[in-house]
């Protein structure tokens, strides 16, 4: 008996010893010249179309801090992982971050519902989550929480800058199509929501919602084309927008027709259609090498001379959230979470696409978007006659953000 | 009026494109009897290889040179997945080739990205048909009325080889009776190359005929096939005519649902076919004997030998010791392993012993993980009674789906239950007032009592491994024998007075709480829930777990799951880690075509004969 308590007291003792350098790690990463360790998770399989250029993205400008010494002196390491594009698997993967290799903070994500999943845990954990691509407006409203900022403009924000477009153009009657899920049908509403607040003779006559990837294009070209509409406000992207684009030009759908289009001028929507790609589209997206400020200038070289090709929306999302990270990691006074959640608080960001910011009251950052047409420069796809809408003027104020937010916080 | 017929012309159009690969599909399930998961891997392959093709020939001949290539092209892969895989493990158990076309899938998901690029692909449109054609007014692509000719034509040409000629012949016999023609000296190992062959042609066929319309991409392999399989089953497995009209009614009533109701195209098929099941039990041109083949009666389970409870004890002592290790995440995947593990029991509970395999365990599993989450937001119930109502709301599904379920069999019975886990899948992605729709329910976190790692693992441990041991503790009851004597033989059981149907019921519900149980601890340990927990992805993994790990031990999913969690949570670290993930599931199937079970029972049988007498 009292042998066997011997041995099972010697193998908790073993154990012990055993955990006792996990236990001291915290402290040994604190040593000056340690790196800081940063957690990222994204859908790299499921979504690699938009995965990868974001990757290379923050890859350069992780390349850029380290060789430029770092954080203060320590460089930054980056544990990357996939989340297969289920939120089950990335809360997993973000415990393991957290928990097991002690990274300081944990940004990423593009799905909404990833997104929101891991803001969810980052809120349990306190942990600081910078949310990099996730567009649901959720994510800082209706479910945000302290833990969580957003880097990119959001659905109603994008779809306010297309409203103003909009309401510009003499359509009245307007049909709308957007993937039939979350952020397809918080899209549509945005959209109707502030067009009519713009222009309140606007009609909404007809809606089709493709299941996500999916779509029927045939069929939902001539459900819209039957409404006869004047406007058509598009959210389908990637295979689905190729689809539609293809059986909607087929139709004649889009002839003598304002059509306004979420995301369609980014480079990952937009350059797949090639020749086919329609002229005259109201979009956001991202002009790539037409942005010529010196900041930008910069980074888009650096971005070619790397990776041998021209930055995407995705490039540059993934190389904001890392300036992101180093203005924050640079003055926060500790890598504690208290003290990054206190610098987040209206830090302000220089980036290629300009300075922004991160409002205290929604966490969400000013960065904005590209407003343009879609055209055809020398047979490829461009966005033409873009200029830039800075985020902050599409942003409710920030007496109304609050009243967006839960109060429990 | 010109404007329905429009509309009726674009469904048949869609159809065509269905057709082609559901065709195969059915060809390839009646004569070798595999559900072929990769199907929707060969008509993505088809449309890639195409899309390199007619960029590359010119012109209106290259174009449909190139199309062919490509299906040709297709029919060689799938002839190497038939000779390299298949062939080794037709004797499996049934299913297992399931799980083995998984693997390739994955395998084939990478090497795409590898070859072609994570960019989506817009191909030229097919020269001299890239234009509308106006019919009663209404603008018609010419492409479409092309499909509307090319899939009649297809479906003319495979009614020709199948009774034009002895080919054919064959074929058509050995999907009636494959052993009759296994006895006649027909080389099956031809027959089965060739078939395989025939369905990879034409999903390839389907695929290339695809560039036309829409740009080929990396998710077009998943996208497809579970419209396809509703097609094959609709039309009755093995029945090309049949896989021709249930494409007609499923693209037609498509075309027409987005006019009345434009959200239901994400559950429509499978309503369609949920309905269709229920009228006609085998699909509009099936039969019962297409369900599936007989299956072998298994040996009676035994009870564990002393040594075997022993081990058993001792993994749960060591996983009670665990904590003592944890280094912040072991606890999470140590978590993670006994929700896996109850959910696959579940699942083998309900095909191993009940002999119902289910495509659409997920749905109980997601029942539970939401009532519980409901529980606590809209109730503010607090953890452990919000728990309780996981499993009560699984059971209330499992009784109502199971109701209609087992009164089908084999291969049918599993397209019901997946019919049933998608309408609730719809229902769950619908109804945002109360799911929350895709961003899910957040917030679901464990009371503060048990807030701490530790606890909620003990409460996990607790109440999976009480789930284990009543599963095993039913199996050996009297009940548990009604069960296997009626998976092994129905008409026997029947014959001596037992009411099978009511046996099953009760089966499917018993299965359907448990893996509720499984959703209620899974929720609490995630925080949060979302549509994804009742998707077809879920149930697959289900599978995977049971077949891994041995259908004929009740060990066996315990097994499955853990390789398979384990496996998964190492693998995605690395980069290419689906075609690693792909290639271990291949090695096991091919390795130990009995599963891990089997494999360390013949292991411990060698141990035992090498001992002395």
């Amino acid at each position: 008996m009292l042998t066997r308590r011997a041995t099972v007291r010697a193998g908790i003792a073993a154990l012990a010893l055993a955990l006792a350098p996990t236990a001291f790690a915290p402290h040994a990463a604190a040593q000056d010249g340690a790196p800081i360790k940063i957690g990222e998770i994204n859908s790299y399989t499921r979504m690699a179309a938009f995965t990868e250029p974001y990757k290379k993205g923050w890859e350069l400008a992780l390349e850029e801090i380290n060789a430029a010494g770092g954080i203060n002196g320590r460089p930054l390491e980056v544990l990357s992982r996939d989340d297969t594009g289920d939120p089950a698997t990335a809360i997993r993967i973000a415990d393991e971050l957290v928990n097991r290799d002690k990274v300081v903070m944990i940004f990423g994500t593009f799905l909404s519902n990833i997104g929101l999943a891991v803001s969810d845990f980052a809120n349990q954990s306190q942990t600081l989550f910078l949310a990099s691509e996730p567009l649901t407006d959720a994510l800082i409203w209706s479910k945000g929480n302290r833990y969580t900022y957003r880097l990119r403009p959001g659905t109603t924000m994008q779809a306010a800058m297309l409203a103003e477009q909009a309401a510009k153009t003499d359509a009245v009657k307007w049909v709308t199509i957007a993937p039939n899920y979350a952020y397809g049908t918080d899209a549509v509403e945005a959209f109707k929501r502030e067009l009519t607040k713009l222009k309140p003779e606007v009609e909404f006559v007809e809606e089709q919602w493709p299941t996500l990837f999916k779509i029927d294009a045939g069929s939902a070209v001539r459900a819209l084309e039957q409404a006869k509409p004047d406007g058509i406000y598009n959210v389908t992207f990637g295979g689905d927008l190729a689809k539609f684009v293809r059986e909607g030009s087929l139709r004649g759908l889009f002839d003598d027709r304002v059509v306004v289009s979420l995301l369609s001028g980014e480079p990952e929507y937009l350059e797949p259609l090639g020749g086919e790609a329609p002229e005259g589209w109201i979009v956001t997206g991202y002009p790539g090498f037409d942005v010529d400020t010196p900041e930008h200038k910069a980074f888009a070289d650096a971005y070619e001379a790397k990776w041998g090709e021209e930055p995407k929306t995705g490039s540059i999302v993934g190389y904001n959230s890392m300036m992101t990270i180093k203005a924050l990691l640079e003055t926060a006074r500790s890598m504690q979470t208290d003290a990054l959640l206190e610098t987040m608080e209206g830090l302000r960001v220089d980036s290629p696409t300009g300075p922004f910011l991160y409002r205290p009251v929604d966490n969400q950052a000013t960065m904005g978007a590209y407003v343009g047409k879609t055209g055809l420069v020398d047979g490829k796809p461009r966005m033409v006659d873009w200029h830039y809408a800075a985020g902050e003027a599409y942003l409710p104020s920030e007496a109304d953000a609050l009243k967006l937010r839960p109060d429990s916080q | 009026m010109g404007f329905y017929f429009a509309q009726l012309l674009t469904g048949l159009a869609n159809a065509s494109s269905l057709f082609l690969i559901a065709s195969g599909l059915s060809i390839i399930f009646g004569v070798t009897r595999v559900v072929n998961f990769a199907h929707g891997s060969l008509y993505m392959l088809g449309a890639y290889m195409a899309y390199t093709l007619v960029t590359t020939l010119p012109g209106v001949f290259g174009f449909w040179t190139g199309v062919l290539l490509a299906a040709a092209g297709t029919a060689v892969v799938g002839a190497a997945i038939e000779i390299l895989i298949l062939r080794r493990i037709y004797n499996s158990p049934e299913l297992f080739q399931l799980v083995a076309t998984f693997g390739v899938v994955l395998i084939v998901q990478d090497a795409a990205l590898h070859i072609w690029g994570s960019e989506d692909l817009l191909g030229p449109r097919a020269p001299m048909l890239d234009r509308a054609v106006r019919i009663f007014g209404e603008p018609i692509p010419e492409y479409d009325l092309a499909l509307i000719v090319i899939g009649p034509l297809v479906l003319g040409l495979i009614w020709l080889l199948f009774h034009r000629t002895r080919w054919g012949v064959l074929v058509r016999a050995a999907t009636q009776d494959r052993e009759m023609v296994g006895a006649l000296g027909v080389n099956q190992r031809l027959l089965f190359t060739s078939t395989f062959m025939v369905g990879s042609f034409l999903a390839g066929l389907g695929g290339a005929l695809q560039v036309p319309r829409e740009s080929v991409n990396l998710l077009m392999d998943l996208n497809i096939i579970g419209e396809a399989f509703v097609v094959v089953v609709i039309g009755g497995m093995g029945s090309v005519t049949g896989a021709f009209v249930a494409a007609v009614i499923i693209s037609v009533a498509n075309a027409f649902g987005v006019l009345v109701f434009p959200q239901i195209s994400m559950v429509l098929p499978f309503l369609v076919m949920a309905i269709v099941l229920v009228v006609r039990p085998y699909g509009l041109f099936g039969t019962p004997a297409s369900a599936h083949g007989a299956t072998v009666p298994e040996a009676p389970l035994r009870a564990m030998p002393p040594a075997g409870i022993a081990l058993c004890a001792a993994a749960v002592v060591a996983a009670a010791l665990l904590p003592l290790v944890d280094d912040g995440f072991l606890l999470v995947l140590a978590i993670d392993l006994l929700v896996a593990m109850l959910f696959a029991a579940s699942l083998h509970f309900l095909m191993g012993v009940g002999g119902m395999v289910s495509f659409g365990h997920a749905a109980y599993f997601g029942l539970g993980a939401y009532a519980a989450a409901l529980a606590v937001r809209v109730l503010d119930l607090p953890m452990l009674a919000a728990m309780a109502f996981g499993p009560l709301a699984a059971a209330l599904g499992a009784m109502v789906f199971g109701w209609f379920c087992v009164r089908l069999s084999g291969v049918y019975l599993a397209m019901l239950t997946l019919a049933a886990a998608q309408i609730l899948w719809g229902v769950t992605f619908q109804w945002q007032s109360v799911t929350g729709g895709d961003d899910g329910i957040l917030g679901v976190w464990p009371a503060r009592w048990a807030s701490d790692r530790a606890v909620y693992f003990y409460l996990a441990l607790v109440v999976c491994g009480a789930g284990l041991l009543l599963i095993r503790r039913i199996a050996h009851s009297p009940f548990g024998y009604v069960l296997r004597g009626g998976r092994d033989s129905a008409l026997r059981a029947e014959a001596i007075g037992i009411d099978l149907t009511a046996h099953q019921w009760l089966g499917f519900i018993l299965a359907g709480t448990l893996a509720g149980v499984a959703g209620a601890v899974f929720v609490f340990s995630k925080g949060s829930v979302f549509p994804d927990t009742l998707a077809i992805g879920q149930s697959i993994d289900g599978l995977i777990m049971v077949l891994l790990g041995g259908v004929q031990s009740l060990l066996g999913p315990v097994f499955g799951a853990a390789a398979f969690v384990l496996i998964e949570d190492w693998v995605t670290r690395l980069d290419y880690w689906r075609a690693i993930f792909g290639a271990i599931i291949l090695l096991i199937v091919l390795v130990a075509p009995d599963g891990i079970a089997g494999a360390l029972g013949r292991l411990a049988g060698l141990l035992r004969l090498r001992r002395p007498a």
